[in-house]
């Protein structure tokens, strides 16, 4: 009960400081640079559609450095950072769990089996606790932006004004609802029970959705602002606000990013349960689940490069400025560090499955194999990993002959990483379709066709993946270049589809090898997961720090100037600073809640410390 | 507690990677500061200036050259003096302009009115232009920079300057600070501007990266190395790789500097 006295005392303190900026407060409370506005009449207490409509906007502020508040030791801009990354990692966490802990659930009702139904609890168990860190932080966020930007703050708030109690409603509705799905969870069990229990996993999905798309719309907003015109004078209405150019494509990235990434924080709470296993039967659960964890993690880190490239795509359209901002200059090199740590997440999802061979009897027929798809995870790492233009000395440039390496200088090109990145998609699916194998004998006759066909698709693809980006690449003109992206794409993904629909019915009806034993995992193998949960975590605030950064000194682009003295853009060696930072401090408290979880189920036996404590339970 | 120390050693040292190599594996950019804000007296320029202002805001605060140059995401602009007549008799010329300047003004600020062909938004099927409104978007040009910039593509687009120095019509304009002196005199004077003897022996200096010019004018005449400037990727000298030299003098070389270049480059033999 204390955790939800915790969250409803959060959720009242957001509450409360959500409050002054509320359509029925604006009336008395807003401050003196809006004074003037029509916001000012009484008729707009309660916030309508019809009454946003009429209502005249006031102009984007035009500040100076000292309209910024300053707090002696405190750096304004790194304390809004540090808090909103936080409170992002948390909010994307608890988002993604109930998705995925909704279809677990889904097959355990299919399946009849009861330990996909405790995973399911299990993986809630780990998210409610951070759940009240969630509601903590989005609090410290408002009173920072309040407290530290508060033009900026009240810009928005004055836009987004209709929208806002709609927020506040539906962070009751979730945490409600949330409550209810967690503490009923064995209440609501079997027949009719389970299906309302279920119903209320796809609300409470439905309103976190909800939740984030309303609060994406702020930032993209800030990125793309909609029905403002130059001076930053709204004429919108709230919808309007709301569905700017790049919602969509921002919606579309963090829901599949959060899949992956809550994947990931589940993977290193059942790595971190499993090193401190004290049997074997904790060890096999533990490993079982950071195993789904990891497949998760895995299945929505594959589509999330085409979510990330349909983000830039309309990036690109919404402003070329931006977009060239964001894949040129000093922005190009954070790329050569995206590689490294997409290299570090694919390679240690590897790693993870050709550790997890080891629960089976069978894997001997497929372990040969593994170091070819090393090989290949290796060099197509390696591709990505080549930079395009470096910067050099004069002595450099001169010893290297030009701006680019003779031979090495290709594989700098967006092609070369094409083709490295789809190969690096398709050799994990292989990865996977291994481990999927290692325990199993097909019945079917037409096993030895299946796999012929198998081979045939995966090396056509492999070939028309490589030509078509050899060919656009280096023998077409500029404009060609990545034209071959979308059919390496849809190439990779009918390579795996196909892959996957032959496989399920090559695979029905097949042998086990020998029950699998879980729990035969080498505790270094746990390491990968929690390196993938690190990776994912430092990934998300770097990438963070690009999105926002590509607005260079503007509030809000092209229409509200940021005049603060941090208005420049900090460089990739600083932001990777406060990344760093920002990860520590949320590993720190993930470990933390792991930690919390696990004394939660321990039980201490006091003897003879209670007074009559036998007599009492009678 | 073994493990936890242990994750979060863990963790620290797969951070600290992480952080080690955005710090120290590749080189520290520092991006540059928000443009300073400066007032903008154009009382005493003549026209040359005021064409030379122009130009630097085309390349600097305007962006332009972000776009409008040779990767092709937008139309190159180096005929849009002659190309601009043909614009407004064409049937899907949406504006109201009906002289260059006019048409320049209103490509800069109304850039949906006409859209070349293949440079339109995707999916709009040439009816709407990716380019944003100069005056409001974040490039944020007044007036007078407007003029400015419309004074340079007419001097560079090859047609006669017609607009007129006007004065600023705000405040707070965002400008360089000091606009370029009016066209060199000398070709020595060129090839220093544009620091040719970085990559090439030439005039007295010593670059190895491009072709020897020492001598060049024994061996190509003043159309070959007209190209060579303005098209470096045309004839690749043997020897020496594409990519190299940059394709932007077509661009910044007033007509004069170029011919006195060539001029010079082909006399030494």
């Amino acid at each position: 009960m204390k955790k939800v006295f915790g969250a409803l005392l959060s959720t009242v303190l957001v509450m409360l400081m959500l409050a002054p900026f509320m359509p029925a407060a604006n009336a008395s409370e807003r401050p003196a640079p809006f004074a003037s506005t029509a916001v000012s009449d009484a008729a707009t207490e309660v916030a309508t559609v019809s009454d946003i409509k009429t209502t005249t906007y006031p102009p984007a502020p035009k500040l100076s450095a000292a309209d910024y508040p300053r707090i002696k030791g405190v750096n304004s801009r790194v304390a809004v950072w540090l808090v909103a990354q936080l409170h992002l990692w948390f909010g994307a966490f608890v988002l993604a769990v109930p998705m995925f802990v909704f279809i677990i659930e889904a097959i355990g009702m299919a399946t009849r089996e009861e330990r996909y139904d405790s995973m399911a609890f299990e993986f809630m168990k780990v998210s409610i606790i951070a759940y009240s860190l969630t509601a903590l932080l989005g609090g410290l966020l408002t009173f920072a932006l309040v407290l530290l930007y508060p033009d900026l703050f009240n810009y928005l708030a004055t836009i987004f004004k209709g929208s806002m109690f709609v927020y506040a409603l539906l962070f009751f509705a979730e945490s409600a609802i949330l409550y209810i799905y967690y503490y009923g969870w064995h209440w609501l069990q079997g027949g009719n029970k389970k299906w309302v229990h279920l119903t209320l996993g796809l609300l409470l999905n439905a309103v976190g959705c909800l939740l984030m798309f309303l609060a994406n719309a702020w930032t993209t907003f800030m990125m793309s602002p909609a029905a403002v015109d130059v001076a930053g004078v709204f004429n919108g209405d709230t919808w309007g606000a709301i569905h700017n150019f790049l919602w969509n494509p921002m919606n579309v990235h963090r829901v599949v990013a959060n899949m992956a990434f809550g994947g990931s924080i589940i993977g290193a709470y059942a790595a971190f349960k499993f090193l401190g296993a004290r049997n074997n039967g904790e060890r096999a659960h533990y490993d079982w689940i950071g195993y789904n964890a990891n497949f998760i993690a895995i299945t929505a880190l594959l589509p999330l490069p085409f979510a990330g490239y349909y983000l830039t795509v309309e990036l690109y359209a919404y402003s070329q400025q931006m977009g060239i901002t964001l894949m040129g200059g000093v922005f190009a090199w954070i790329f050569i560090i995206q590689a490294v740590l997409i290299g570090a997440l694919f390679l240690s999802a590897n790693y993870y499955l050709w550790c997890g061979m080891g629960r089976s009897e069978g894997a001997y027929r497929y372990n040969s194999k593994i170091k070819y798809i090393a090989i290949v995870l290796i060099a197509a790492f390696m591709v990505w990993f080549t930079p395009h233009t470096l910067v050099l000395t004069n002595a450099e440039l001169k010893s290297l002959g030009g701006p680019y390496h003779e031979y090495l200088g290709v594989l700098g090109i967006m092609p070369a990483k094409n083709i490295a990145v789809n190969f690096l998609i398709i050799f994990t699916y292989i990865s996977f379709l291994f481990y999927r194998r290692a325990n199993k004998i097909p019945t079917v006759a037409w096993a030895t066709t299946g796999n012929a066909v198998q081979i045939a698709l995966f090396t056509a693809g492999l070939i028309n993946i490589m030509m078509l980006g050899i060919y656009y690449g280096y023998f077409t003109n500029t404009a060609y270049k990545v034209a071959s992206s979308i059919p390496q794409v849809l190439t990779t993904l009918i390579i795996i589809i196909s892959s996957a629909v032959i496989e399920a019915l090559m695979y029905k009806g097949s042998k086990e090898v020998a029950p699998l034993h879980w729990g035969r995992m080498s505790n270094r193998s746990q390491y990968a997961l929690f390196l993938l949960a690190i990776a994912f975590t430092w990934l998300m605030g770097l990438m963070g720090y690009v999105r926002s950064s590509i607005r260079q000194h503007w509030h809000v682009s092209n229409v509200f100037r940021d005049n603060s003295p941090d208005a420049y853009t900090p460089d990739l060696g600083y932001a990777a600073s406060i990344v760093s930072m920002g990860t520590i401090l949320f590993m720190v408290m993930v470990i933390f809640i792991f930690w919390l979880s696990a004394i939660n189920s321990r039980r201490t036996v006091a003897k003879g410390y209670w007074k009559n404590s036998h007599d009492q339970h009678h | 507690m073994i493990n936890i120390i242990k994750v979060f050693t863990f963790s620290l040292v797969v951070i600290g990677g992480f952080w080690g190599f955005s710090n120290f594996g590749i080189p520290q950019i520092k991006p540059a500061l928000p443009p300073v804000e400066e007032k903008l007296d154009v009382d005493t320029m003549n026209m040359d200036e005021f064409i030379a202002l122009g130009s630097k805001l085309y390349k600097e605060k305007g962006n332009c050259t972000l776009c409008h140059n040779a990767m092709g995401r937008a139309p190159m602009l180096d005929r849009i003096g002659t190309v601009s007549i043909d614009r407004l008799k064409d049937p899907r010329y949406k504006g109201t302009a009906t002289t260059i300047e006019e048409y320049l003004y209103e490509s800069m600020t109304q850039p949906s009115a006409f859209v070349v062909s293949g440079y339109g938004k995707s999916g709009s099927n040439d009816t709407e232009s990716p380019m944003p409104d100069v005056t409001g978007s974040g490039i944020g040009l007044n007036e007078t920079e407007l003029v400015a910039v419309i004074a340079y593509l007419q001097d560079s687009g090859g047609t006669e300057v017609t607009v007129s120095i006007t004065k600023i019509d705000s405040q707070n304009a965002e400008v360089p600070a000091a606009a370029e002196a009016v066209s060199l005199r000398t070709a020595e004077e060129v090839i220093a501007k544009y620091t040719c003897g970085a990559c090439h022996a030439v005039a007295g200096q010593t670059g190895e990266i491009g072709p020897n010019l020492t001598k060049i004018g024994k061996t190509r005449n003043k159309e070959y190395l007209r190209q060579a400037i303005l098209d470096p990727e045309a004839i690749i000298a043997s020897g020496f790789t594409s990519g190299m030299m940059p394709n932007i003098y077509g661009e910044q070389m007033k007509a004069q500097e170029l011919e006195l270049l060539v001029d010079y480059l082909a006399s030494l033999k």
